[in-house]
């Protein structure tokens, strides 16, 4: 970390003359508590400090990040790690330079009125699952605890779990959780799967670029990159500072803002970013094993067929400045 | 800590006090009471309004559920083509103005079984009836509206959402319909109307409690539908509200409210408006599960108690004031005048009886304290002019008596050596006179050359008559002794003049010798006086015996007898009255006649004034500080001879 400091340090110096270098970031969603630390930066001016224009792309569920950064039509983006790899495995050259979220807070929550309290109890019940990325975890989670569970696929909202449409939802612990517990469900009435607990932690959120786009400037994605964790790190130590900066985007973007909620994102955020559990990682590394076992689920879920080199896929900016 | 405050002052603290006490109780009381009607009050017009409000609002919804169900009933038992299924969809839309849009939406190939989705949808656009079919892209089969009526198998009103164009607030109601395939019942699809939320929000703001009360409504999930400040509709719910007011109350509240609970939050719940505290109430709506909650504005229902109070106090705390200054004006009337008594007995008390004491106004305690002090003062002045008076005449009595005691002594010989020419006899006497004028007396004189008389008495009592008694007698007896007469016919005689005319029967003790001073041969008589002692020459002493004859004064005619005695040169009697002999000492005991012998026999040999002052030491060493009683008299004559 702290030779990371002092070579950013170093940077921002040897950059401070040169005019602001222009990129574009896009989260993989609209502003929200889980993007706090790019918006703070930006805010902070933190991202100037360091020889950056940014310009935050407003994402959404019509703009997926990694096709984005595809067409060009971004720099650098969030990503989930299992989706990049599943790109880069498919031949989109997607390198990770970061990778912010270390702990995966995707997980399955079920009533424990309706007689769900273990894993087994699942058995036959109906479960909401997202598409796509969201399965693997589940799948695997139902492969390893021998469940037949009947899927229901579970839309933008989580009403069908709460009007008992279904056994059990996806949530995201950040997100789906608390606007369950905000629609008057008590936690202690709720029966919670974190899959991080069942050996199937899935980093999720990570920066990612196209692999010429690092070619062509790899200072200034490394620039970036340093920004955006000293965003973070500074919405950490600024927390009722960070919402505030994140309900002024959302209010700006015209998205519902809600203050609690945010707050609650934010909080959990930091959890995932910066956990505190034995053998977490350094914030904003890429893990071999975190990138192997995804990468090994993947494969055994029919998604990747082969697995992409990690030193190829993994780009460390603290690596490629001692070169 | 009030110990020496005034009575005015513990009497306006006590009864301001209790009357403050006294009015607090009862205005508690009052104000409980008229709060409790006031809440009554409003629970039952609460309650009106909110049935009206919340039937209002099932009107709407039920007419708007009878038209889906309507038309799943016509799908499921009817067959239709596109064309029909066309029109009648058309005709919702069209006909039913609260309706907003409809589709039929069909399970994947159910319709066409060469399309996955099927749904084709008519709304309101532009004044007239638009279409469009909803598509892969839109992918109905994952939305609130389609899934949950599907998987919970029964009609569904949606949550609320924001329309096409986000502008409207919109809520769907979806009903599933069925169709037989090979004896199974299976889903063919959902009919759904979308409708416009405004006329349900115009019902529930139309809801004005007082000035700042309102009513809001809450979804199945807790999420506003209506609320007075916009920013809560669809962005906040009640447990959100809840979570950043850190209100858990407000939360239990909401749970209630989703699960179609009726009541009233067992705390005030503040507004959200205001931030004042409120009375919330609320009621389940039946159709969609929703919930009416109504905020009555705490103060602004207790306004006209609250202004009645405030009066009420006000009238309280100026009754107490007036009360406080009547005490103050009663207790003033009563201890101003005891201030005033108190003033004057100090000033009586250091003497001045001129003050003039407070006027007794009225006839109660303090006036008869007053009329006491008055006479108390008019009693010590007479009392005091008493004694002034009696000390005037006492003084001018004791003057006289001074007078007489000095002209009484002045009478008695008391130069001495008396005859300083004569060696043939020696004579001496002295009187300790009493502090009251006694009636001692003692005299003697040279009747001629060879006699000499000498006579020693005690008149009865004491004071001014005594010592003219003893006075008189004196001088009687100066005048009438004479050689020619004896002892005894001298005292017969003094005796006839004493008697006459001595109403007060007083008397006298007296004895009276007469010596001749050539032969030492002394004549006496004993008027009842104490004898004398005879002291000789060589050093004895006795009391003359021989009865001692009836006192002098008391009878006229009484008989007195003449003795005689024979003193050999160097002789001498000591005489003295009864005031050395009964001499009184601290224990009460008298001198007596044998102590008086001892002090003669102890100072025989002395001059004749050595004797007497030799008797007077010792009487004085006897009595030591106990009062003179009686006046001391005692004379010594010695006969010399010629020697």
């Amino acid at each position: 970390m702290l030779l990371s400091f002092l070579f950013f340090a170093a940077a921002a110096v040897a950059t401070a003359q040169e005019p602001l270098k222009k990129i574009s970031f896009i989260p993989q969603w609209g502003p929200q508590a889980q993007f706090a630390g790019y918006y703070v930066a930006y805010d902070e001016g933190i991202y100037k400090k360091h020889g950056i224009d940014i310009n935050i792309i407003q994402g959404g569920p019509g703009r997926p990040s990694s096709e984005l950064l595809e067409k060009g039509e971004a720099d650098v983006g969030s990503i989930w790690l299992s989706t990049a790899i599943q790109k880069r495995s498919s031949g989109v050259r997607l390198v990770n330079i970061a990778q912010i979220v270390q702990r995966s807070s995707l997980m399955l929550i079920a009533k424990k009125a309706r007689g769900i309290k273990r894993p087994e109890d699942l058995q036959g019940k109906k479960v909401g699952l997202w598409g796509n990325d969201f399965r693997i975890q589940p799948m695997a989670f139902f492969k390893k605890h021998n469940l037949m569970v009947k899927i229901i696929p579970q839309s933008y909202s989580v009403n069908l779990f709460l009007r008992d449409g279904v056994d059990a939802a996806s949530a995201m612990w950040y997100n789906e959780y608390h606007t369950i517990l905000n629609a008057g469900i008590n936690a202690d009435e709720l029966t919670t799967f974190f899959y991080s607990d069942f050996g199937l932690n899935f980093p999720e959120d990570g920066i990612f670029v196209m692999e010429e786009t690092l070619k062509k400037d790899p200072a200034l994605v490394c620039a970036f990159v340093k920004a955006s964790m000293e965003g973070w790190m500074y919405a950490f130590s600024h927390p009722d500072r960070a919402v505030d900066t994140v309900l002024k985007y959302m209010t700006a973007a015209n998205v519902p803002a809600n203050r609690v909620h945010q707050k609650w994102m934010f909080e959990r955020m930091k959890d995932i970013i910066m956990p505190v559990e034995q053998g977490a990682g350094e914030p904003g590394v890429l893990k071999k094993e975190d990138y192997e076992r995804v990468a090994l689920e993947l494969k055994n879920g029919g998604l990747i067929t082969n697995i992409p080199d990690y030193d190829e896929f993994a780009f460390r900016c603290q690596g490629y400045v001692q070169k | 800590m009030f110990k020496n405050k005034g009575i005015a002052f513990k009497l306006v603290l006590f009864f301001t006090l209790s009357s403050a006490l006294i009015f607090t109780v009862i205005f508690s009381y009052n104000y409980l009471v008229s709060r409790k009607m006031i809440k009554k009050g409003i629970e039952e017009n609460s309650a009106n309004l909110i049935t009206t409000t919340t039937s209002r609002i099932e009107i709407l919804l039920t007419s708007t559920q009878k038209v889906p169900l309507n038309t799943a009933y016509l799908l499921e038992n009817t067959n239709y083509d596109e064309a029909e299924l066309f029109r009648v969809i058309y005709a919702i839309v069209e006909k039913n103005p609260e309706i907003y849009g409809a589709a039929v939406a069909f399970e994947p190939y159910a319709f066409d079984k060469n399309k996955k989705h099927y749904a084709p949808y008519f709304y309101k656009s532009n004044g007239g009836v638009s279409f469009k079919y909803l598509d892969k892209f839109y992918d109905y089969f994952l939305w609130d509206w389609y899934q949950i009526p599907k998987e919970l198998e029964q009609p569904q009103w949606t949550e609320p959402y924001f329309g096409e164009g986000g502008g409207i607030l919109m809520s769907s109601y979806a009903v599933p319909f069925y169709r037989n395939v090979e004896g199974e019942r299976k889903l063919a699809g959902i009919v759904v109307v979308d409708i416009s939320l405004d006329h349900l929000r115009d019902i529930v703001s139309s809801i004005k409690i007082l000035k700042s009360g309102y009513g809001f409504l809450i979804s199945k999930n807790g999420t506003f539908v209506t609320h007075p400040i916009k920013d809560y509709i669809m962005n906040e719910t009640i447990f959100s509200v809840a979570e950043e007011r850190g209100e858990n109350t407000l939360r239990e509240t909401g749970r209630k409210m989703i699960r179609g609970e009726t009541g009233y939050s067992s705390v005030p719940v503040r507004s959200a408006v205001t931030g004042k505290h409120c009375i919330m109430t609320y009621v389940p709506i039946k159709s969609n599960g929703w919930s009416l909650g109504v905020l009555f504005p705490y103060d602004e229902l207790m306004a006209d108690i609250t202004n009645l109070n405030h009066v009420v106090i006000a009238l309280g705390v100026i009754g107490l004031l007036l009360l406080a200054l009547a005490i103050i004006f009663i207790a003033r009337s009563i201890t101003r005048p005891l201030t005033e008594m108190a003033n004057a007995a100090v000033k009586i008390g250091r003497g001045n009886l001129e003050v003039q004491l407070p006027e007794a106004k009225a006839g109660d305690e303090v006036g008869k304290l007053t009329v006491a002090l008055d006479c108390m003062k008019t009693s010590l002045k007479d009392y005091i002019r008493e004694i002034t008076e009696t000390t005037a005449s006492k003084q001018r009595m004791e003057s006289e008596l001074k007078i007489a005691r000095n002209i009484q002594m002045g009478i008695l010989p008391k130069k001495f050596p008396a005859f300083p020419d004569r060696t043939d006899f020696d004579i001496h006497a002295s009187t300790i006179p009493a502090r009251e004028v006694g009636g001692d007396f003692y005299d003697f004189f040279l009747i001629d050359n060879d006699h000499l008389c000498f006579v020693i008495g005690d008149a009865s009592g004491k004071g001014i008559p005594a010592a003219i008694f003893m006075a008189y007698t004196k001088t009687l007896i100066k005048a009438k002794a004479s050689t020619s007469l004896g002892t005894g016919a001298l005292m017969e005689q003094v005796n006839d003049e004493l008697s006459k005319g001595n109403d007060a029967d007083m008397f006298i003790t007296v004895f009276c010798a007469i010596l001749n001073t050539a032969t030492g041969e002394i004549s006496y008589t004993n008027g009842g006086h104490n004898p004398p002692l005879v002291m000789r020459a060589d050093g004895g002493a006795d009391y003359l015996d021989g009865p001692g004859e009836l006192v002098v004064g008391i009878m006229d005619g009484s008989r007195y007898s003449t003795r005689t005695l024979v003193l050999e040169p160097g002789d001498g009697l000591f005489l003295y009255t009864d005031g050395v002999t009964e001499a009184m000492n601290g224990a009460e005991e008298i001198f007596n006649t044998d102590r008086l012998k001892d002090v003669i026999l102890a100072s025989s040999g002395g001059s004749a004034s050595e004797i007497t002052g030799s008797v007077a030491r010792a009487v004085n060493d006897f009595c030591q500080d106990t009062p003179q009683y009686d006046d001391i008299t005692m004379m010594v004559v010695r006969y010399e001879g010629n020697r």
